[in-house]
């Protein structure tokens, strides 16, 4: 590879971090700023978190369902079914809760973001916007970013509930293990850094997921296949930043509370 | 139309005899190449210049420089007697507040209704609602359009969109208006209708402008043709003659190649004016 176009990859990858740090970072403190669109952070809060709860309770359900089945069968080899309460819900709190809403909500979400601004974007609705004396970042951006990072967190306490009770329907209708005692050991179990490291994870996830899916979409170039383009790079860049920046945090949470 | 009290505030301040638009020696290129070269032009109040040349020479970016949508590599750009390339965003929206601008699709927000695309700017002031249904209602009436206010833009053909595009721009009689290519993609007929409400606006209202298009027959009709109001719809000057606040500037290859009178540009002797006109 030619070292002129290894420059200009450089180049262009330094600058879209710093693009990404000005969006993210305007967005954020468009909040303090007027005008302040509530009205359409109330309806981006509704079709980010109201129109995600089907999806979000579907995949916690089977989650925390499969994982009593495997913890169980398992946990049988030493003769230790009766923790299954305590696998399920520490499994589901600190670590499937968050990661699996966060990536449910990413795919449908980020999508979604990237596509509908993008669409504007080419279709110049967003120099529109501009021409008519609004700036979009407050429009578009700010009301989809803390409208995920409010809603996702309460799907997530979501999600981790239906997967505790999933892993129970399952254990005790399936495995007949005792209902108060899978309950018993799941609530147990739980300390509050585990649930504080259960509840950090879908704000930081849910700032990934609004940052990454309006990044692509503002910077669609290239007609509906530009759209195409960005609406895919928006759910694999937050969907792998997701599951790697949930290692960072895990490892520091671990590195705060000792466990 | 009810007259918005900011921009006649703004305007009152302004010396008259100045130029509304200025660029000096702006360029701008993109990727290492250039699109606009040491570009100078001034629009002055009430004036409507006709910005011709062939696609991708520029045009809508000179446009979009205009109204700071982009800002320029280097020269400077003055429009109300600020230099917008030196200005922030959030001064450039209070100054957008007296410019309209017509974009090359229309540019209407798909998922607003008529109604609402043409009251977002009124709705963002915060104008009372009484008083924005009025507006909207009289710049419907203008393009002719009142029937189609909950209608979104997608139940409307090109013209109709066009021309909602249009009382989206005026609804705040802006004291410049921006035309890219208002008359692209359409059939004449409707090309002539569109033609027709920009000659309405700079006749009725004396608004200043810039007019972006490749279609020569229409830039000759603003150039030939008055509004005449009893009879609302645009005839002929008399005697042949030409509008006097219309004139012409020609973009090619990023230069600007002419910039006068309708009369200059057709007696011109430039080859690429004469091939470019024939």
């Amino acid at each position: 590879m030619p070292i002129n176009s290894i420059e200009s990859i450089a180049k262009r990858g330094v600058t879209s971090v710093q693009d990404y740090a000005i969006l993210t970072g305007r967005a954020i403190g468009n909040i303090f700023q007027r005008p302040r669109y509530f009205a359409d952070l109330i309806v981006q809060a509704d079709s980010i978190g109201i129109g995600s709860v089907p999806i979000v309770l579907l995949t916690g359900f089977f989650t925390g369902g499969v994982l009593a089945l495997q913890s169980a069968s398992s946990l049988a080899q030493f003769g230790a079914t009766a923790i299954t309460g305590e696998l399920v819900s520490l499994s589901m709190i600190k670590e499937l809760g968050p990661v699996l809403t966060s990536l449910m909500v990413s795919g449908r979400n980020a999508s979604g973001m990237a596509s509908e601004l993008g669409s504007m974007m080419v279709t110049e609705q967003i120099d529109a916007m501009r021409a008519l004396g609004t700036d979009p970042l407050k429009k578009l951006v700010t009301p989809r970013l803390y409208a995920t990072v409010i809603m996702l967190f309460f799907l997530t306490i979501l999600s981790d509930t239906v997967g505790t009770l999933g892993g129970a329907v399952i254990s005790i209708f399936m495995l007949g293990q005792d209902g108060s005692q899978y309950f018993h050991t799941a609530y147990q179990t739980l300390r509050y850094p585990d649930i504080i490291q259960g509840l950090v994870k879908p704000v930081v996830f849910g700032f990934i997921i609004a940052s990454v899916g309006c990044y692509y979409g503002m910077n669609t170039k290239g007609g509906t296949q530009g759209v195409g383009r960005s609406t895919t790079q928006a759910v694999v860049v937050s969907s792998v930043l997701i599951i790697a920046i949930d290692l960072v945090i895990s490892q520091l949470m671990i590195g705060i509370f000792g466990f | 139309m009810s007259t918005s009290t900011q921009p006649a505030a703004a305007a009152a301040q302004e010396d008259p005899t100045q130029p509304v638009v200025i660029f000096d020696h702006v360029s701008i290129g993109f990727e290492g190449k250039p699109v606009l070269n040491d570009i100078s032009l001034t629009v002055s109040p009430g004036d409507t210049r006709i910005l011709l040349g062939p696609a991708g020479s520029g045009k809508s970016v000179l446009l979009k420089l205009a109204n700071g949508l982009m800002r320029p590599d280097s020269g400077t750009i003055t429009v109300f007697g600020e230099e917008i390339n030196q200005m922030r965003e959030e001064e450039l929206f209070k100054l957008r507040g007296r410019i309209g601008m017509v974009f090359q699709e229309g540019a209407l927000f798909d998922s607003l209704t008529v109604r609402d695309n043409v009251a977002y700017r009124l709705m963002e002031q915060k104008v009372p609602e009484a008083e924005v249904t009025q507006r909207v209602t009289e710049a419907l009436r203008f393009v002719e359009l009142e029937q189609t206010l909950e209608k979104y833009p997608s139940q409307l053909s090109g013209g109709m969109r066009r021309r909602v595009a249009i009382a989206r721009a005026v609804v705040n009689r802006p004291d410049l208006l921006l035309y890219d290519s208002p008359t692209g993609g359409l059939d004449p007929i409707t090309s002539t209708t569109i033609i027709e409400l920009v000659m309405k606006q700079r006749d009725v209202y004396h608004t200043s402008s810039l007019l972006v298009t490749h279609r020569l027959q229409d830039a000759f009709t603003l150039a030939t043709h008055t509004f005449d109001r009893a009879a609302n719809h645009m005839v002929p000057i008399p005697d042949g003659k030409l509008d006097p606040k219309t004139d012409f500037l020609v973009l090619h290859d990023g230069h600007i190649v002419f910039d006068g009178s309708t009369h200059d540009l057709v007696h011109s002797d430039d080859p690429f004016l004469k091939e470019y006109l024939s």
